[in-house]
């Protein structure tokens, strides 16, 4: 039988159809992989409430796992706790900033709101930077713009 | 009982969405591009917590009812949203107005109902109050801006404020189903909102350098929650519903 290790690693390949350079685990909405006799069962949970990404998430999970012989999957949606960027890994993190996204400055019991958020720009790591939107491209995201380089550039606010 | 609960999950998920569906409305309209993507963000939680109560009364009616059965398929008269949310867009300041209201009221009523005896609506609550903490923290500042502005800004914040205020009444009056669903626990006590809602509201308003003069005292528009509404639903639901109404049970 399939142990969920190997779950686990399959998942590395279903990525984040808005932010491409983040697999699902990176971005850690994937909650438990159960398996039962032939049933695959996935559960992740929703980054934001109205997220067009998370319909296309939940079926590329069961495409990527039936292209790989599994018969039986499911994939299900759990609610509580509710997903935070808190649970998204390091590596995801550095590979944002990489893609050009700056990542998530704080966990979020420090600075809920945000409040004076210093947000480095991921393209020459100055913090002389400006929010221009607090609502950005997707639900995530909030537009700043560097003022030494004069990028704008997307970031991923802490949810 | 379980009806009552059903009819009350109902009542949370037509509200979020008749708002989301009017925020929707000023998607590739808005000011500013900026303004654009904040409203269609904001109408985005709103439809997508809808989604969430409409999966979960779903789930409770069972048979063969979706999550899409009940924005497309009822009536205006089985909508429970308060009229706040129906009330057309108008020009940017009324839209901010009902916005200030609204979101603040959401702010204050999703944390209570993180309380909820119903795990369920606990957890969409949870997961709802994040977003609804932009969206009043976004409304709060426009109002501040606006008010605290031009003279031409403040005066038509301040139109749009006293326009609108006579809907707000309803958010804070339960109605026979309410008053049931906080005896079980399952919604929150309106009076200690009411009285957080105004304490942040007044903050804001002295913040804009506006005042609210309340000339009709605590009379305010009523009916929604029992699904008395005014004219302006049911062009909403032709819009929203013309596709399913034409082509019954299409898919795409």
């Amino acid at each position: 039988m399939v142990n969920k290790q190997e779950i686990y690693s399959l998942l590395e390949n279903v990525c984040d159809p808005e932010v491409p350079a983040l697999t699902v685990l990176d971005l850690g909405v994937i909650r438990d992989v159960i398996i039962e006799e032939d049933l695959i069962t996935v559960k992740i949970t929703p980054t934001y409430s109205g997220c067009p990404a998370m319909n296309t998430i939940s079926a590329n999970i069961k495409f990527e796992l039936l292209a790989q012989g599994f018969k039986n999957v499911k994939v299900e949606e759990v609610l509580s706790p509710s997903w935070t960027t808190d649970w998204m890994s390091d590596e995801g993190k550095r590979k944002l900033k990489e893609f050009g996204i700056a990542p998530p400055q704080y966990k979020t019991k420090d600075n809920p709101l945000e409040e004076d958020a210093i947000v480095p720009c991921p393209r020459c790591d100055s913090k002389n930077t400006k929010l221009v939107s607090q609502f950005g491209s997707t639900s995530c995201k909030a537009l700043y713009k560097c003022l030494d380089c004069l990028e704008p550039f997307d970031y991923f606010k802490c949810h | 009982m379980a009806d009552n609960k059903l009819d009350y999950i109902l009542q949370l998920a037509d509200n979020a969405l008749i708002y989301g569906h009017r925020l929707s409305e000023w998607t590739g309209h808005g000011p500013q591009l900026e303004v654009d993507m904040a409203l269609s963000n904001i109408s985005l939680d709103n439809i997508g917590a809808a989604r969430s109560f409409y999966q979960y009364a779903a789930e409770i009616e069972g048979g063969d009812k979706t999550e899409d059965s009940y924005p497309y398929l009822r009536d205006v008269r089985d909508f429970k949203n308060v009229l706040l949310v129906e009330i057309p867009n108008g020009d940017f300041a009324k839209t901010i107005a009902r916005s200030f209201y609204f979101d603040c009221f959401q702010f204050h009523f999703y944390t209570a109902l993180q309380q909820s005896s119903d795990e369920r609506i606990a957890a969409i609550a949870a997961k709802s109050i994040k977003e609804v903490t932009y969206h009043w923290r976004y409304s709060k500042g426009w109002v501040i801006k606006l008010g605290d502005g031009t003279e031409v800004s403040k005066a038509k914040m301040q139109e749009a404020l006293n326009d609108v205020w006579d809907y707000a009444g309803e958010l804070f009056a339960p109605n026979k189903l309410e008053l049931e669903m906080q005896a079980q626990r399952i919604a929150p006590d309106l009076a200690p909102i009411k009285e957080r809602w105004d304490n942040s509201i007044n903050e804001a308003l002295k913040a804009a350098t506006l005042t609210i003069t309340d000339e009709n005292g605590d009379w305010h528009h009523n009916g929604g929650k029992d699904g008395k509404h005014s004219e302006h639903l049911g062009f909403l639901l032709a819009e929203l519903q013309f596709v399913q109404r034409a082509y019954p049970n299409s898919e795409w």
